[in-house]
This record gives C-alpha cells, sequence and structure tokens, in this order.
C-alpha cells in the first residue's frame, strides 16, 4: 500500500476550481517532485495536504488512515505525522533557533526540554548550523533560516515531508545549502513532496516527477522520462520554456 | 485684566483645576488600559473560527461597530439612564468609566486586530500545522511580537482619547472641563479659564504623544531584548 494515496482531491476557492481531481499515490521513502507553471495548484495541493485548505472533495490516506479534514481529531492526527515548510517566513522571529526547534516538541507533544534540546542540536550540525542555538531568526541569512525550518521540521519525527519553493526566496549562492541538506533526508524513510524550480536538483535527487497545470496532474514519471522524453504536449512545452530561460 | 487673573490664580482654584486634570487623567488611563484588555478579548473573539464560535464572533464585530460608530455623548447618556434604572442615583465617576471602557474596547480591538495581522501568516500556518492551538498561536507567536505594533498606536488612540474624556462634562462628570465650566460660572473671566484648561490639556497629551513616539523608535531598534523565555 502506498504511504500516502490521494484520489480524487478538489480544492475550489469560492467557486473557482483551483485542483480538479488529483490522483497521486506516493511509496514510503519516495522524493516526488512537483513541478508545473506558476499558478498551477502546487502550493494548494501541498497545503490542501495538510489541511491548511479545505478540500472540497477526494479522499487522502495516509499510513493507512483515511484523513478526514472536517474533523479536527483526524487533523491532529495527521499533523502529528506531517510537516510543511514554506518558500519564506516560517520561523518564530521572537524565538531562538534552539527554542523554534524545540518549541513543539516539548509545549506540544510533551517531551522532556533536556532530551528535545539535545535532538535539536543535533539537528542544528547535520543542516550546518551547529554553534546557532541562541541566535534569532533576524540574525540568520535566508539560507540558514530555511535551514532551521527544514531542522525544526524533522524534529517532529514526520513520516512525510512537504517543501514548497524552499529554496525560491533565496540567493543563488545559498540554494545549495538548502538542497544539500534535502538531499540528505532523500532515502532515510521520510517521504517528501518537493516543489521547486530547481530542474536540476528534482533531475539528480527525485524519484519521480509530477508535471502539473491548471489543477490536474498532466504527467507522472521518473525524471528521465519527465524531462528528457515527456509524453504530453503540455510537459514538452513546459520543458522547453525553462530550459530556454 | 490683572484683577481677573488674580481672582483665578488663587490657590484653591488651582487644586480645583488641578483634581479636574488627575479626574481627565485618570479616566484616560482606565479607558486605555481596560481598552486594551477588552480590545484583545474582542479581536480574539472576531479572530475565531468554527460555527460553534459564530455568535461570539457576532457579537464582538457588533460591539466593536457600533461603539466605534455612535458619538462618544450618546455612549454616555446610553450609560448614564441604562445604570439610572437599576441604580438610581448611579455615580457619576462610574458611568463615566464605563462608557470610557465600552468606547476605548471598541477602538483598542481595532488597533489590537491590526497589530496581530502584522505577523506574517506563513509563521500562523506553520504553527498550526504543528498543532499547537489558537491559544498558544496567539499568546507564544502573535502577541510576542505584535505588541510592538500595538502599543505605540495604542498610545497616540491615548493621546486623541484625553481630549474625547472633555465630553464627560456633559453627562456632569468631575474632570478637567468639568472645573472649567464651574469655574466659569462663578464669574471668573472665562477667556483665562479656558485659556488655563487648554494649557492644562496641552500638559497631559504634549508629554504622552512624545513618549509614543520614543517608544516607536525604540522598539523598532531593539528588537530581541526582553523575548528570552
Ligand atoms: N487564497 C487564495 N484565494 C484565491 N485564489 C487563490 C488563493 N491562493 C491561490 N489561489 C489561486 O489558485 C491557483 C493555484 O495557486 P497555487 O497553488 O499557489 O499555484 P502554484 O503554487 O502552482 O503556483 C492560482 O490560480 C491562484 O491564483
Ligand atoms: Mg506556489
Amino acid at each position: 500500500m502506498a504511504h500516502l494515496d490521494i484520489s480524487g482531491l478538489e480544492v475550489r476557492y469560492g467557486t473557482v476550481p483551483v485542483l480538479s481531481g488529483i490522483d497521486l499515490a506516493v511509496e514510503r521513502g519516495e522524493l516526488v517532485g512537483l513541478v508545473g507553471p506558476s499558478g498551477s495548484g502546487k502550493s494548494t495541493l501541498l497545503r490542501a495536504l495538510v489541511g491548511l485548505v479545505p478540500p472540497a472533495a477526494g479522499r487522502v490516506v495516509l499510513e493507512g488512515k483515511d484523513v478526514d479534514y472536517a474533523s479536527k481529531a483526524s487533523l491532529r492526527g495527521l499533523r502529528d505525522h506531517a510537516a510543511i515548510v514554506f518558500q519564506q517566513y516560517n520561523l518564530f522571529q521572537n524565538m531562538s533557533v534552539l527554542d523554534n526547534i524545540t518549541v513543539t516538541p516539548v509545549k506540544v507533544r510533551g517531551r522532556p526540554k533536556a532530551e528535545a534540546e539535545a535532538e535539536a542540536r543535533a539537528l542544528l550540525a547535520r543542516v550546518g548550523l551547529a554553534g546557532k542555538e541562541r541566535a534569532y531568526p533576524d540574525q540568520l541569512s535566508g539560507g540558514q533560516q530555511q535551514r532551521v525550518a527544514i531542522a525544526r521540521a524533522l524534529a517532529l519525527k514526520p513520516a512525510l515531508i512537504l517543501l514548497d519553493e524552499v529554496t525560491a526566496a533565496l540567493d543563488p549562492e545559498l540554494v545549495r545549502d538548502v538542497l544539500d541538506v534535502i538531499k540528505d533526508l532523500a532515502g532515510e524513510g521520510i517521504t517528501m513532496l518537493l516543489v521547486s524550480h530547481e530542474m536540476g536538483f528534482i533531475r539528480e535527487a527525485a524519484h519521480r516527477v509530477v508535471m502539473m497545470d491548471a489543477g490536474r496532474v498532466v504527467e507522472v514519471g521518473p525524471p528521465s522520462q519527465i524531462f528528457d522524453a515527456p509524453t504530453e504536449e503540455r510537459t514538452r512545452a513546459f520543458m522547453s520554456k525553462i530550459i530556454r530561460h | 485684566m490683572i484683577d481677573h487673573m488674580s481672582a483665578l490664580f488663587t490657590l484653591g482654584n488651582m487644586q480645583f483645576l488641578l483634581r479636574g486634570a488627575g479626574m481627565t487623567l485618570l479616566l484616560t488611563m482606565i479607558g486605555c488600559t481596560a481598552g486594551l484588555f477588552g480590545g484583545f478579548l474582542l479581536a480574539y473573539a472576531r479572530g475565531s473560527k468554527g460555527t460553534l464560535t459564530a455568535p461570539l464572533r457576532w457579537g464582538a464585530t457588533a460591539f466593536v461597530e457600533i461603539f466605534r460608530r455612535i458619538p462618544f455623548l450618546v455612549t454616555l447618556f446610553l450609560v448614564l439612564y441604562t445604570a439610572q434604572m437599576i441604580v438610581p442615583r448611579a455615580p457619576l465617576f462610574w458611568v463615566a468609566v464605563v462608557s470610557i471602557c465600552l468606547l476605548c474596547s471598541a477602538y483598542m480591538a481595532e488597533i489590537v486586530r491590526s497589530g496581530m495581522e502584522s505577523v506574517p501568516a506563513p509563521q500562523i500556518e506553520a504553527a498550526e500545522v504543528m498543532n499547537f492551538s489558537r491559544w498558544r498561536i496567539t499568546w507564544m507567536i502573535v502577541l510576542p511580537q505584535a505588541w510592538k505594533v500595538i502599543l505605540p498606536s495604542a498610545v497616540s488612540y491615548m493621546v486623541m482619547f484625553v481630549k474625547d474624556t472633555a465630553l464627560a462634562s456633559q453627562a456632569g462628570v468631575f474632570e478637567l472641563m468639568f472645573a472649567g465650566k464651574a469655574l466659569a460660572n462663578r464669574g471668573l473671566d472665562p477667556f483665562l479659564v479656558f485659556a488655563t484648561v487648554l494649557f492644562a490639556y496641552f500638559v497631559i497629551s504634549w508629554p504622552l504623544a512624545r513618549f509614543g513616539r520614543w517608544l516607536e523608535a525604540q522598539l523598532a531598534r531593539r528588537t530581541h531584548e526582553g523575548d528570552r523565555r
């Protein structure tokens, strides 16, 4: 059984359909790249998965459990297993790096503070930010902030991580550090959905690529298919536009 | 002129005006402090989601819209006559306090709300997805950032509000304006009396306005001190 199984997922803003029947099954530990033109619904898909926008129809099954987005308990259960990182402004500006990472384990999940802090330090070392525990977000570069955001997501020990253009707001020289961290995570059993315009990175790191357009999945396949031999005309058009840039 | 001045500037008259000014300051402080708390509760209620809390949301919205739109004098008389229906001889001071708290809460609700909205939405969404309750989000993430926006606005509102308290004299509440009118009615030169009253209002509100500007500059400069849990 797939780790994450999405079928017939629909989202509307008012009466405007933004996602029109998304079907997608993701295996445990798989890194799936989500590509497509701006406005095609990639962010909305990730936001819908964690219940930030209510789906109008469809079914989401995570770890064999049906998610009921209308039920607080079900949503809470889902959010115990899934984490999301946005393009920017993820970190709590009023908290130090260490507090950002430990606040949920300690305050929401009731774990002992010392234990959570030891783990947070290890995670910070892992994303290359050892020694930044006491810094505040606005004292860090954008790339460092995003790495803290990823460390914070990892501290939740999620089974599923959703990453929405986490490098899009960064200066080019900072992008690589963040991508390296993501690449490290792949193959550790964490399932990842990654929206990104870093086509080179998706090609090298993703197991499969999903091409979206106008609220639908146009094509799904391994990177070699999507980038080099797409079967759909819309994928071909999108790729040629990206590469010409 | 000299005669008028020596008639007005007696120790007794000055103490009388000073008591009025003290009352004006007191009403302002009470209104704005209570208003900050009331305003927070209103803003919190207005921002609630879900069908169960809908009446609370509507109630808070109606409260804010109504008391921001009707003239303060109308609120004052409304409270006065309501109070007199319940307790004959309701003390005027408390009538003024209640009216002022109603008005300040309604205005502060908007100040608090816009301050809370200044916190970037992704921070709040991140917290939501990490299973923070709404109260925890407000308490641990929104307010520690929003107060720097709220406080300077609250102080500038307070400066404006010092003037509004003068209306309380219309309902017979003793404060600075009332003290001025009383002195003028005693036959003292009205021009001199109200020039003195004007000066007193200025002395109350000008330092407050300066304090507000200073506070804003301070808060913009320092970001972290005092943030540590
Ligand atoms: N809060 C919103 N209200 C109304 N429409 C929205 C909102 N957010 C996104 N949309 C619309 O939904 C569509 C998909 O947006 P989005 O999921 O952000 O696309 P992508 O991430 O692929 O660029 C766009 O047409 C966008 O204008
Ligand atoms: Mg997007």
